[in-house]
């Protein structure tokens, strides 16, 4: 189990690996936003907290596909499903490298971005935790989505269609939580909801993604 | 006959005239595909009996 | 006599080829009479002037929407716990049924909310959750076309069917959460006392009545479709082997 996660983390780690990819994602629409919608500091700071959640949900939806598609293309999803490890727990262990590689670098420079947009002091503290507990959902969601589309040539375009959809929940919860507490709101309901999306997801999502897998290898 | 819809005639009618149109679009391709895939069944169905037969 | 006799494509073939004409022939008959009525026959409301008549397309549509996808969850169980094929390829047959109804439902209500609500659409949580409903149609029709195995194509919309219900549900109780809304309670319910008016209720009734049998009548035949494309496959398969 460790073997596989530190060879999921190396993996991506190295060049083309997709590592970054996500993060300056992130960082241009961050950029590209207030260009789009003009530099008012009022506006933008409302926009932030939605904006940053969108951004984070993209950036993440990027790398999504490399999660099984390299693995299946060289047959070492094939060995992985045949090891005494639960195909189960395999799709966990790969959901929380994908999760290290982006959901985490990507909370972490959520606050810089942040600045970018403007967010109301308030919100800082809320964005960061809001991430924290939503983008392992977004991650295992995504594997769910990449499971499904592993044995699809060109399953990229698919894959964002078929998970953009499972994000909304998230995406509601996560900015709503940012947005009510840069507003100086009680956010304790969204975050626990958000909470609990996340550990639903991480609890069933793995099952119905190795049963994906499965099928798709038969 | 017609009824008076008053002001909102546009609304009613282009709710109808839109959601007739789409039954009848979604009516039409089912009964199309429906029609072409028996066709082209017929026509594999009598070829595989031809080469039973001979 | 059980239902899973019909899990035998021949047996289902020969029933409904029998019971299809008389389901084309009731839904013709149901949606004639109740949009005529509808539409010609029923007084202005005193609020909404005319445009009370979009109710009669509106609501049915809205129902079946969400009842199409009920269809599908339940025939994806039945194909991923029994194996039934029949399943499988009914609930590919209803996708494209139900996203039909579910942008009629997204039309009619645009045009009935740009004179009543002021706007063509708003952010209202059953707007919303009918957007995002359509969304899940596409991505379902979408992993049916990508996938070239039918078995395995099969397998993985059931499974993608499951999830998704379970996300579009939470979806309809996130946007709740998100943004109260504009639109009006359910228009029907039998326990209320506040509900639509005995005119426009009885030819409400029967376009109610004319939907679900035509998305029956095409469930039906699109899945006929299905069975007779899985059974054309097969034959090509065989030939190239021969």
């Amino acid at each position: 189990m460790w073997a596989l996660l530190t060879r999921d983390l190396r993996l991506a780690m190295r060049a083309g690996g997709g590592f970054g990819l996500g993060l300056a994602f992130f960082l241009l629409v961050a950029v590209l936003v207030p260009l789009g919608v003009g530099p008012e500091g009022g506006m933008l700071g409302r926009i932030a907290p939605g904006i940053l959640w969108v951004g984070a949900l993209l950036a993440c939806l990027l790398s999504l596909d490399r999660i099984f598609a390299l693995d299946f293309e060289d047959g070492s999803l094939d060995l992985l499903a045949t090891s005494p490890m639960p195909l189960e727990a395999v799709v966990a262990v790969k959901a929380f490298a994908h999760w290290l590689v982006t959901g985490l670098p990507l909370t972490v420079a959520a606050p810089v971005l942040a600045v970018l947009l403007n967010l109301p002091v308030e919100g800082y503290g809320w964005l960061v935790l809001s991430l924290l507990l939503g983008t392992p959902a977004l991650s295992v969601i995504g594997a769910f989505g990449a499971a499904l589309v592993v044995g699809v040539k060109r399953g990229g375009l698919l894959l964002s269609l078929l998970v953009l959809p499972l994000y909304v929940p998230t995406l509601i919860f996560g900015a709503e939580a940012v947005k009510r507490g840069a507003a100086g709101q009680a956010v304790d309901v969204p975050l626990l909801l958000l909470a609990a999306i996340t550990l639903g997801a991480g609890a069933m999502l793995p099952f119905a993604a190795a049963a994906a897998i499965r099928v798709n290898l038969r | 006959m017609m009824p008076d819809l008053g002001k909102y005639a546009f609304a009613v009618l282009a709710s109808y005239g839109a959601s007739l149109g789409l039954l009848m679009a979604v009516v039409a391709l089912s009964v199309w595909q429906g029609r072409r895939v028996k066709r082209q069944l017929a026509e594999i169905e009598a070829r595989a009996g031809e080469r039973a037969d001979g | 006599m059980s239902i899973w006799e019909y899990a035998n494509p021949k047996k289902f073939m020969q029933t409904s080829a029998g019971v299809l004409p008389f389901v084309w022939g009731l839904a013709a008959a149901c949606l004639g009479v109740g949009l005529v009525w509808g539409f010609f026959l029923t007084p202005d409301d005193f609020r909404q002037g005319s445009t009370v008549k979009i109710i009669y397309l509106h609501v049915p549509a809205a129902m079946m929407a969400i009842n199409a996808w009920v269809m599908m969850l339940v025939t994806s169980l039945i194909w991923l716990v029994r194996r039934h094929h029949v399943s499988a390829l009914a609930a590919k047959a209803a996708a494209p049924v139900g996203l039909t109804f579910t942008v009629i439902a997204l039309v009619t209500g645009a045009f009935w909310g740009q004179p009543m609500w002021g706007t063509w659409w708003a952010w209202d949580p059953r707007l919303t959750s009918f957007l995002i409903l359509t969304l899940f149609y596409l991505g379902y029709i979408a992993l049916w076309q990508a996938v070239e195995n039918p078995d395995t194509a099969a397998d993985l919309t059931a499974v993608l069917c499951l999830v998704g219900s379970v996300f579009a549900l939470l979806s309809r109780y996130a946007v709740l959460f998100w943004n109260q809304g504009l639109h009006q309670g359910a228009s029907l319910s039998l326990d209320k006392e506040e509900n639509v008016a005995d005119v426009f209720w009885f030819p409400l009734l029967v376009c109610i009545a004319g939907f679900v049998l035509l998305f029956v009548a095409l469930v039906l035949m699109r899945t006929r479709t299905e069975i007779r494309a899985r059974r054309m496959a097969a034959l090509l398969a065989r030939e190239r082997l021969a």
